[in-house]
């Protein structure tokens, strides 16, 4: 059997979501936000939603996240995603509406955002990547930076005294009423993805069904940030970031 | 509902005009002295009658913001605050230019810098009609000098910002925010469906059909090429907007030789001194800009040659005095007077500072 035997429509397993355009990505070697995209569309495409869907891109390496989904976009000034979100899930309560944000957009320049949005229980999905670092600015330290962990801007690591402690804010979102589901995802491993697909799944299910706002943090790698290989970045993330940020559901309301 | 006369207030009356010309959104932040333009519209409940959200955002940071994100969406959305709180939303207005959005701003202005006082003042001018956010961009800025005005500037605003795909703005005062007066509510409109915003605004991100590409609304253009193209798109509406869409009143101008030049409540102030110095026989006259961005600066000019002089009138230490010299290309002497902090002068204290300050 040759190779033009095998490509056959039947014997596909898997493809590209539709909605994944084909530009280039222009994310680094290892950076999470490609894998992240690609779940996102494939949730879109499979609930059906691709024409009802309005995304909110955030400022940060995935300004850019609206030339990779086919979809229509709304590009929102730092940290005010859930605002914007706010407004455009209020005044088309049918859309399925979701935010894309980094730790500095989300829990930076926008927690107030973040938490008032989560708080009135807006019926959107927020999607939140953790890495611990401000990548597009150069590396710079974010509220999640890890203790010692050394940045741009803290280049003896993170000092308690002079920084203060990383932001757990996903566990303090899972306080607020307004919230229905907050989990901590990851997407180093394929086991790891199919778990966060399933997740994000009921996220976006959720905000369709009026149940209050959806935060799924993805905690991510910043291979160029961190200064490491792709492969040292996983390592490096499984062995110091998810023992400060647990993976699991932090809330869920049936 | 049809075609009203009422007693209200200014603030009020923006309420109900936003009601009536069917507005899809109001979101906003309590600060006196505008309050009453969130309360009267949560005492109405629209969205029992026509559908209007009405939100009380966490902040004025997060108000413009959803202003933004409706406006996105291709709705007729607005907020409005008085100074600090417009100071916070300058970041969304220039984000709302920098994308194209439509939307309305009203600001009742109070007394500053800073938390200032909660009294009327006009110390806001150069912050709106000069720049307030970053970037070259334009408001377009509309001074009602009565409580009929608020009412009827509300779908002015409207019209004019979805007309040019730029925000505008209501600058007002705690005078004319607070003060009643008569007003003429209009009829009701409805509200623009979704197929109509669809077709109108193409460029809205409302869920992308099959049969079109992805739209995205956005002020980012990293290509500094393609960025200053896009700017000189910019100022070519702007010079549109400032070919056609200038306002003004000009009262009594014709024989004068003196000109009161103000806006707002300064100018409702200054109809009473040109009353007070025609009975001493000294011909005044009151040109009232009411877009106060595109400024009516070539009417203005036509006064150049026939006046002796022209008195800006504001309740600021003189900014507008510096359209004004611009209009009449310092042809002619141009002076301010002013009150500070709160401070509204009487008619009298104006037809005094005229007559210090041009006639002597």
């Amino acid at each position: 059997m040759n190779t033009i035997d095998i490509i056959k429509p039947e014997n596909k397993v898997y493809g590209k979501p539709t909605l994944m355009n084909d530009n280039a990505m222009h994310y680094c070697p290892g950076c999470s936000h490609g894998v992240v995209h690609k779940l996102i569309a494939e949730v879109i495409e499979d609930m059906g939603m691709a024409e009802t869907t309005i995304g909110i891109a955030p400022v940060g390496c995935a300004v850019f996240a609206y030339n990779y989904l086919d979809i229509d976009w709304i590009e929102a000034a730092h940290g005010r995603a859930p605002a914007i979100a706010t407004a455009a899930k209020r005044l088309n309560p049918e859309k399925m509406v979701f935010t894309y944000q980094g730790d500095g957009d989300l829990a930076a320049i926008g927690t107030a955002e973040t938490i008032h949005a989560c708080n009135r229980g807006e019926n959107i999905v927020i999607v939140f990547i953790n890495n611990a670092i401000y990548g597009m600015t150069g590396g710079q330290m974010a509220p999640t930076t890890l203790l010692d962990m050394k940045t741009a801007t803290c280049p003896y690591g993170r000092n308690v005294a002079l920084n203060g402690y990383p932001l757990k804010i996903s566990d303090l979102l899972a306080q607020l009423e307004g919230t229905c589901l907050v989990t901590r995802e990851t997407v180093h491993t394929a086991a790891a993805i199919k778990k966060a697909k399933k997740m994000l799944r009921k996220a976006f299910e959720n905000a369709m069904a009026g149940k209050g706002t959806s935060v799924v943090e993805f905690v991510s790698t910043c291979a160029s940030g961190w200064k490491m290989t792709p492969d040292q970045a996983n390592k490096w993330m499984v062995a110091n970031m998810l023992p400060m940020y647990p993976l699991g559901v932090l809330k869920e309301k049936e | 509902m049809a075609e009203e006369i009422k007693l209200m207030k200014g603030n009020e009356a923006i309420a109900h005009a936003a009601i009536r010309y069917g507005v899809d959104g109001y979101f906003g932040y309590p600060i006196t002295p505008q309050s009453e333009i969130m309360e009267t519209l949560m005492e109405e409940k629209p969205w029992e009658t026509t559908g209007m959200v009405v939100l009380q955002a966490e902040s004025e940071v997060s108000a413009i913001n959803m202003v933004y994100g409706g406006a996105a969406c291709g709705k007729r959305v607005m907020t409005s605050s008085s100074s600090p709180g417009i100071s916070l939303k300058q970041e969304g207005i220039s984000y709302m230019a920098g994308a194209e959005l439509p939307g309305l701003i009203i600001n009742i202005m109070r007394g500053g810098p800073g938390l200032g006082t909660i009294q009327p003042s006009q110390a806001d001018y150069f912050q709106t009609v000069k720049g307030g956010g970053h970037g070259d961009y334009r408001l377009i800025t509309l001074a009602p000098a009565s409580v009929q005005e608020m009412a009827d500037h509300v779908a002015l605003g409207f019209d004019l910002s979805f007309k040019y795909n730029n925000p505008a703005m209501i600058l007002s005062d705690g005078v004319i925010g607070q003060m009643m007066e008569k007003v003429v509510l209009p009829e009701q409109k409805s509200r623009k469906t979704e197929e109509e915003i669809r077709k109108e605004q193409p460029w809205a991100s409302l869920g992308k059909p099959a049969n079109r590409d992805r739209n995205v609304v956005t002020s980012l253009e990293l290509d500094s090429y393609l960025m200053e193209q896009k700017n000189v798109r910019f100022q070519e509406k702007y010079k549109l907007i400032e070919e056609n869409e200038v306002l003004y009143e000009a009262i009594m101008c014709d024989d004068a030789d003196y000109i009161i030049v103000a806006f707002g409540s300064a100018a409702r102030v200054s109809q009473k001194a040109i009353q007070l110095a025609r009975e001493e026989g000294i011909k005044v006259g009151l040109f009232r800009p009411i877009t106060l961005w595109p400024y009516p600066s070539k009417q203005l000019n036509s006064y150049k040659d026939k006046v002796k002089g022209m008195l800006s009138v504001e309740l600021n230490a003189g900014q507008m005095i510096e359209d004004v010299k611009l209009a009449v290309e310092c042809k002619v002497p141009v002076e301010h007077f002013g009150r500070l902090g709160g401070i509204v002068p009487t008619p009298q204290e104006v037809l005094n500072a005229l007559k210090e300050k041009l006639i002597k």
